[in-house]
C-alpha cells in the first residue's frame, strides 16, 4: 500500500507545489493522477519516486518512509531517457545488474518478449522509433519486478495510435505482474482506460480537488458509452477543479461531482 | 489486441527501411581516397613539370623527386628515425603529462561547483596566455634540455583535455543522470555506469584536439635549442639553406600527425559505436 500523508512541497523559490495532498493507493490498483499543468502532479511523482524530498509530510510504502529511490519503486518518465550507449538489452538489465548474468539475461528476454521487442535485443536505441523506445524504457522499469510503478506522462509525446497500442502493453504488463501503477497524465481518454481511480487536482496550490473510482470492468471499450461516460465524469472533475480556484479556496469533497 | 498487431506490422516497416551496412562501403572507401590525393598529387605532378621543363627554378621551392630524394637520404642513413623517435618521445611524454593533469582537474573542476569557481577562473586566465610565452620561463626553471620541452608540450595538452573534460561533465543531462538515481546506484556506480560512457565521446574529441596541439608544441619546444627532433631539422634546414630538408620535416610532421591521430580515433572507435551522430551521406 503506497500512503501519501498530507505531503506539502514548497520550492526553494517559494512556488507551494503540493499542499496537504493525501490518499491511499491499494497494491495492484490502477490510479490516474490528472490535472491542468503546474499542478503538482509531476511533483507528487518525483516525490513517490524519492528524487525528490518533501517539505513536510511523508510517503510511506507498506509502512516505510520513501526518503531515497526504492527498490520496489519504478519510474517510467515522459522521454524513454534510455542510455544511448548501451543496446536494448544492456538498459532493460540495468537496474538488474546486480543479478547473476544468466538469471539477468532470461529476466531481460522475458519483459522485451512482453513488449513485443523480443528481436530487439541487440539494437541501439538510436535505432528505435518513439514508441519502440518508451517500450524498452517500460521494460527496464519492470525488470526489478517493482510493486510500485510510477508513469510520469509516458505517452504523451507518442501519437494516438502509438499510444494505444502502449496502453495494451501496460494492462498486458499489470495482468501479468500486478505492480501497483501510479499514472500522471493529461489525457482524460487515457485516464478512462486505463484508471480504476483518478484523483483530480487543482494548480496553485496544487491540491487534491476530487477523487473517485471508475467502476469499469476490464478488457474496456476505448469507443463504448462506458467509457465515453467515465471520459465526461473526468471532464466535469477538472472543470469543477478549475472553477473552484476562482470561486474560493476550498476542497470540493468527491460526493458533490 | 488489433491494435498491436499493427503495430508489430509497423516495427516490421520501419525494420525494412533500416539501412544495412552495405557491401559497397569498402569501394566507397577507395574512391574516397583517390578523391582526396587528388588535389595534392596533381599540385605536385604540375610542380615537378614545371620546374623539369625550366619556368620554374625551384631553388626555394624544390620539386617533389628532390624532396623525397632529401627524405630517401634522411632515412637510409637512420637519420631521420633518430629525429623522429626524439620527436615522437617529447610528444608522448608531454602528451600523457598534459592528459593526466587535464582529466583529472577536469573532472573535479566538473564535478564540483566550489572546484570549478576556486579553479577554473584562474585557468581560463592562464589558457589566454600564448604557450609560447611560457618558453623562457621553462628554461629559466628546467632548463634547456628535455624538461623543458616535455612541460611545454604538457602545457598545451592540458587545456583542451581540461576544457573537454570540464565541459563534458557539466553537460551531463540531469534526466540520464536520474535514471541512475531510481535504480540506486552508489556515486561511484553512477560516475562508472552514467558519467564516463556519456562523456566519452567529448573526451576523445579533446585528446585528438591535445595530440594536436602536442604536435605543435614539440615544434616550438624543438625550436628553443634541440640537437635532434624533427623540429631541429626545420631550424637546421633554414640556418643551411636546405629548403629540401625543411620540406621533408614539414612532410614528416604531417604523416605523422595524421597517423597518431588515425590510431586514436581507431582506438576509441569500439567505445563509439552507438553514437547517433550526424554522418553526411555522399
Amino acid at each position: 500500500m503506497l500512503n501519501i500523508q498530507s505531503v506539502d512541497k514548497v520550492y526553494p523559490n517559494g512556488v507551494r507545489a503540493l499542499d496537504r495532498v493525501k490518499f491511499e493507493i491499494q497494491q495492484g490498483e490502477i490510479v490516474a493522477v490528472v490535472g491542468g499543468s503546474g499542478c503538482g502532479k509531476s511533483t507528487l511523482l518525483r516525490l513517490a519516486a524519492g528524487l525528490d524530498q518533501a517539505t513536510r509530510g511523508t510517503i510511506e510504502l507498506d509502512g516505510e518512509t520513501i526518503s531515497a529511490p526504492h527498490e520496489c519503486v519504478g519510474m517510467i518518465f515522459q522521454e524513454p531517457r534510455l542510455l544511448p550507449w548501451l543496446t536494448v538489452a544492456g538498459n532493460v538489465g540495468f537496474g538488474i545488474s546486480h543479478l547473476p548474468r544468466t538469471k539477468r539475461e532470461a529476466i531481460v528476454g522475458e519483459v522485451l518478449l512482453r513488449v513485443g521487442l523480443g528481436d530487439y535485443a541487440e539494437r541501439w536505441p538510436r535505432e528505435l522509433s518513439g514508441g519502440q523506445a518508451q517500450r524498452v524504457a517500460i521494460a527496464r522499469a519492470l525488470a526489478p519486478r517493482p510493486k510500485v510503478l510510477l508513469l510520469d506522462e509516458p505517452f504523451s509525446a507518442l501519437d494516438a495510435f502509438t499510444r494505444a497500442s502502449l496502453h495494451e502493453h501496460v494492462l498486458d504488463l499489470w495482468r501479468a505482474f500486478k505492480p501497483t501503477l501510479v499514472l500522471v497524465t493529461h489525457d482524460v481518454e487515457e485516464a478512462a482506460y486505463l484508471a480504476d481511480r483518478v484523483i483530480v487536482m487543482r494548480p496553485q496550490p496544487g491540491r487534491i480537488s476530487s477523487m473517485f473510482d471508475l467502476d469499469l470492468r476490464r478488457p474496456r471499450d476505448r469507443y463504448g458509452p462506458d467509457l465515453e461516460a467515465a471520459k465526461r465524469r473526468i471532464l466535469n472533475a477538472l472543470d469543477q477543479s478549475l472553477r473552484a480556484r476562482t470561486a474560493g479556496d476550498e476542497l470540493v469533497p468527491a460526493a458533490a461531482i | 489486441m488489433s491494435v498491436m498487431d499493427a503495430m508489430q506490422q509497423r516495427d516490421a516497416a520501419i525494420e525494412a527501411a533500416s539501412p544495412v551496412i552495405s557491401p559497397a562501403k569498402k569501394s566507397r572507401f577507395g574512391a574516397k581516397l583517390a578523391l582526396g590525393l587528388l588535389l595534392p598529387v596533381a599540385l605536385a605532378a604540375s610542380w615537378e613539370i614545371a620546374v623539369a621543363y625550366g619556368f620554374a627554378q625551384g631553388r626555394l621551392m624544390p620539386p617533389p623527386s628532390r624532396l623525397f630524394k632529401t627524405l630517401y637520404d634522411l632515412a637510409i642513413t637512420g637519420e631521420l628515425l633518430r629525429h623522429i623517435g626524439a620527436t615522437l618521445a617529447r610528444v608522448a611524454a608531454g602528451f600523457a603529462l598534459g592528459t593526466i593533469a587535464g582529466t583529472i582537474v577536469g573532472a573535479i573542476a566538473g564535478s564540483s561547483r566550489l572546484a570549478k569557481d576556486v579553479v577554473d577562473p584562474t585557468l581560463q586566465g592562464l589558457r589566454s596566455v600564448p604557450s609560447i610565452a611560457w618558453v623562457p620561463l621553462f628554461i629559466l626553471w628546467l632548463g634547456i634540455f628535455e624538461e623543458s620541452k616535455i612541460a611545454l608540450i604538457a602545457v598545451g595538452c592540458f587545456f583542451p583535455v581540461y576544457l573537454g573534460v570540464f565541459g563534458a561533465i557539466s553537460s551531463v543531462d540531469r534526466k540520464t543522470v536520474e535514471v541512475g538515481r531510481m535504480f540506486r546506484l552508489s556515486q561511484f556506480q553512477l560516475a562508472r555506469r552514467i558519467l564516463l560512457p556519456a562523456i566519452l565521446p567529448a573526451y576523445v574529441l579533446a585528446l585528438r584536439q591535445g595530440l594536436g596541439l602536442g604536435w605543435m608544441f614539440v615544434v616550438a619546444a624543438e625550436f628553443m635549442g634541440a640537437s635532434e627532433g624533427l623540429g631541429y631539422l626545420l631550424v637546421d634546414g633554414q640556418q643551411l639553406g636546405k629548403p629540401d630538408q625543411i620540406l621533408a620535416a614539414i612532410l614528416t610532421f604531417a604523416i605523422l600527425g595524421k597517423i597518431t591521430d588515425g590510431l586514436l580515433a581507431a582506438a576509441s572507435a569500439p567505445f563509439l559505436t552507438w553514437q547517433d551522430a550526424f554522418a553526411p551521406k555522399n
